[in-house]
């Protein structure tokens, strides 16, 4: 029979201490052992010692294995330094040979000044919106966070801008920035779906805010009531993360292509005519770019606008779904985005064909020798001297 | 082999989203694509037996600007895709 002080008294002739400051120079040495908080979850929660590994002193036999092999060095801490030494003992028998205790533990760290940090946690609001989302491993609370703290900028609140906004909202990301200086026209409700009716007349932008706060309040809708062109381009590009690219018209493209190289802002596109689509992702010098893919646009005639020739509404649907798909992923850092491919939607065959897209070497845009500048980007998509004119 | 035409291609071919053509190269292909629709070849070579520069083609997946160009061989099996940039989006 022994008590807990005899005990503690026993562990302390086994196993070695450090005091804070001691720790303190230990973590910021570049071989730096691994320090194992053994307290509680709710301990943990009002703040732990930064680079600090948290597993409860319940799980720590059987989750060590996943944290430290036999010869690491480990620091073990809890809250005042006694917990954590009869762990210390637990990790010993295991056979763990470098095992030191935090004397003091928690408690004595912030006492001396050094500093901690305080996990982020979600609210139970945002744990029940979320929840389909944190279940998924790809997600979970730390990728919800990086949802949360992402802005994404789209270029248009159209066509392709609806379904995409509408489900970057849902999805929780925390900025969406609008660019459109258009206002909601009848014309557009068969498939613009993030407006609506009764906000005939009002500006894209702001009836696309209300339809993104009625579905999720936590979202900050940024509207600019703008075109964008070569004298916002930078400024605007440079506030985002991710830039979903719902553009109607080839300067804008192309604009939008050479400065989100100058800002290293991941692209994500897409493009409709009648029943067909276009997606791609753009990466800065790592992935190709618009203008690997599409050196030049195509004549006017060859590039009749929506408008024009027509588009069936739920193309827009699908491409724009992808679109926030896509941007979810390079938000995210999971799975395998479009870059370095284009995908081809045909809706009327029903047929995705995927058409491979490289770095191309002599790109005026990305490639080793091209000297990349912001021009005027309507006067080179006319041609200007570029096209031989061509009767259809 | 089979030849893809994109929409804004499909009112010279009559309307439609494949065309069946012959040859042993892609330049014989597109020859035998002219041959059956010729205003085709005024929206695609830029006069001199070249194509314009907006006009992509893919062999299958392949890039074509990767390979031998118009003067690659292709078989019956294989599937050319024309593919001009499409702007549409917003409005």
């Amino acid at each position: 029979m022994a008590t807990y002080q005899q005990l503690l008294a026993q562990a302390r002739e086994e196993i070695p201490e450090v005091d804070a400051a001691g720790l303190a120079e230990l973590l910021a040495a570049p071989d730096a052992p691994v320090l194992i908080d053994v307290r509680e979850q709710s301990e943990w929660d009002e703040g732990y010692i930064p680079g600090a590994v948290h597993v409860s002193r319940g799980f720590l036999e059987s989750r060590i294995a996943g944290v430290a092999r036999p010869d690491t060095p480990i620091v073990l801490s809890c809250a005042g330094g006694s917990r954590s030494l009869l762990a210390a003992q637990a990790l010993k028998a295991m056979g763990y040979e470098d095992v030191t205790n935090l004397a003091g533990g928690f408690a004595d760290w912030k006492r001396n000044g050094h500093p901690f940090d305080v996990p982020r946690r979600m609210s139970e609001d945002a744990r029940r919106r979320y929840s389909r989302h944190l279940t998924l491993p790809e997600v979970g609370e730390a990728g919800q966070m990086k949802l949360l703290d992402a802005k994404v900028l789209m270029i248009g609140a159209g066509g392709l801008g609806s379904p995409s906004a509408l489900y970057l909202a849902a999805a929780g990301v925390g900025t969406i920035g609008l660019v459109d200086d258009d206002v909601v026209d009848e014309s557009n409700l068969q498939r613009q779906i993030i407006h609506s009716t009764d906000r005939l007349g009002m500006l894209k932008g702001e009836s696309a805010k209300a339809a993104i706060q009625a579905l999720n309040p936590d979202v900050k809708v940024n509207v600019h009531a703008t075109r964008i062109n070569r004298d916002n381009v930078l400024d605007l590009l440079s506030q985002y993360d991710v830039i979903v690219d719902g553009a109607d018209n080839f300067p804008t493209r192309y604009l939008l292509a050479d400065a989100s190289l100058m800002t290293k802002t991941p692209l994500v596109h897409a493009s409709i005519l009648r029943f067909e689509g276009h997606a791609s992702v753009f990466t800065p010098y790592d992935g190709p770019c618009y203008r690997c893919l599409f050196p030049e646009p195509p004549p006017p005639d060859l590039a009749p606008s929506c408008g024009e020739a027509g588009v069936l509404g739920v193309l827009c649907g699908v491409m724009g779904a992808i679109q926030a798909n896509e941007a979810i992923k390079l938000i995210l850092g999971v799975g395998e985005t479009l870059a370095g491919r284009l995908l081809v939607y045909d809706a009327l065959g029903m047929e995705f064909t995927e058409l491979k897209v490289r770095r191309n070497p002599d790109c005026q845009a990305c490639g080793p020798n091209a000297t990349l500048e912001l021009i005027d980007y309507e006067d080179w998509c006319a041609g200007a001297g570029r096209h031989t004119v061509v009767s259809a | 082999m089979t030849i893809k035409i994109p929409p804004v291609l499909r009112p010279s071919v009559g309307g439609e989203r494949t065309i069946q053509a012959t040859g042993a190269t892609v330049a014989d292909v597109l020859d035998d694509l002219y041959a059956k629709h010729p205003s085709v070849k005024a929206q695609l070579d830029a006069g001199d037996g070249t194509l314009h520069r907006f006009v992509n083609l893919y062999l299958n997946d392949e890039d074509l600007r990767t390979m031998e160009w118009l003067e690659t061989a292709v078989a019956d099996s294989d599937t050319l895709t024309i593919l001009p940039a499409m702007a549409g989006g917003s409005r």
